[in-house]
């Protein structure tokens, strides 16, 4: 055994590892499967939605009342998609900040675990802004959580990911609250690396939704 | 614990986070962000070429979002540096939930065509 801190000391575990970090890979590890339920339930109603508005086709009488557009919006989420991997590589920034703090090539903003931890909060907020554009505008064009089964399994899979999305950006608040009140010391890296692999985790759930249900047609 | 590997920066206690070897420096990040983010271009670029109306169009998305998958998982997550205990707790309940994915599209008829 090499390391040990008296001031990081946590308490004596059979695997040597500490007992937050092997919570934080077991939840991921549950969340796997959560999101895989809903991205099957997705799957498997696609394409079976009696009428419209329809995710990649138009609806037309006499099958929809009105003609009715595709309603994906492909660039924009691409865009919300490029701006949440920009989030994922600011929260790694953070915590090279907070684990590196003092040492040469970490000074100035790459040093700043602060402006990290606040880009990554507001990278994610700009995330939440772009679902919640994408709702409001599937709402007024007609497609909402009770319209079909596309509407159903669509809002409560993308729901879910902005639900913890959301959470994310709280935890993100709190630890950049905590980085201002006392500043995040390299004996705090835990706090910030578990708060990292689940934001990283809501990174790579987007990446799978974004190709199941955003692009292939 | 067997891990002999040493954080450059003494206060980071390594054993409890797991890490089996230094991870990598902000320029390493900067080019993971940089082939994550040119993945997926291609992934939108496809999308409005003729290739999408392929066979191969769907393969070809569905390697695409494995590979930025995988990328951070083993990198932004730090899979790659850290314990294996991590990397069983990650991939067996990975496993399983691509197993039920595929079990339940098979059970109700996604890949015969019903």
């Amino acid at each position: 055994m090499a390391t040990a801190v008296a001031s990081h000391a946590h308490p004596p575990t059979s695997t040597g590892l500490d007992h937050r970090k092997i919570a934080i890979w077991a939840f991921i590890g549950s969340e796997c499967m959560l999101f895989a339920s809903l991205i099957s339930t997705y799957l498997i109603y696609k394409g079976r939605s009696v009428v419209g508005p329809f995710p990649h086709d138009v609806c037309d009488p006499p099958k929809c009342a009105t003609h009715l557009n595709a309603i994906l919006n492909i660039p924009v989420t691409s865009i919300s998609t490029f701006v949440l991997l920009m989030s994922s590589l600011a929260m790694v920034l953070a915590l090279a900040a907070v684990e590196n703090r003092g040492k040469p090539g970490y000074e100035g903003i790459l040093g700043s675990s602060k402006f990290w931890l606040l880009m990554t909060a507001i990278l994610g907020t700009t995330f939440l802004g772009f679902q919640a554009f994408e709702f409001t505008s599937f709402v007024h064009e007609g497609l909402t959580i009770r319209t079909n089964l596309f509407g159903s399994s669509f809002f409560t899979l993308t729901g879910f990911h902005g639900a913890h999305v959301t959470a994310g950006v709280l935890w993100l608040l709190t630890l950049l609250a905590i980085d201002i009140k006392r500043g995040l010391q390299p004996k705090d890296a835990l706090l910030v690396d578990i708060s990292a692999l689940y934001w990283h985790f809501v990174d790579v759930v987007w990446i799978a939704i974004f190709t199941l249900v955003y692009l292939i047609k | 614990m067997d891990n002999e590997f040493r954080h450059t920066n003494p206060e980071i206690d390594v054993h409890a986070m797991g890490e089996m070897h230094e991870h990598p420096t902000w320029k390493e990040y900067k080019w993971v962000a940089l082939i994550l983010t040119l993945i997926t271009v291609v992934e939108v670029w496809v999308y409005y070429t003729p290739f999408s109306k392929s066979a191969l169009f769907v393969p070809a998305l569905l390697i695409m979002s494995a590979v930025k998958f995988a990328i951070v998982v083993l990198f932004y997550m730090h899979l790659k540096y850290d314990h294996k205990l991590f990397k069983a707790l990650f991939t067996g309940p990975l496993m399983i939930a691509m197993a039920t994915l595929i079990s339940l599209m098979f059970l109700f008829g996604k890949f015969s065509g019903r």
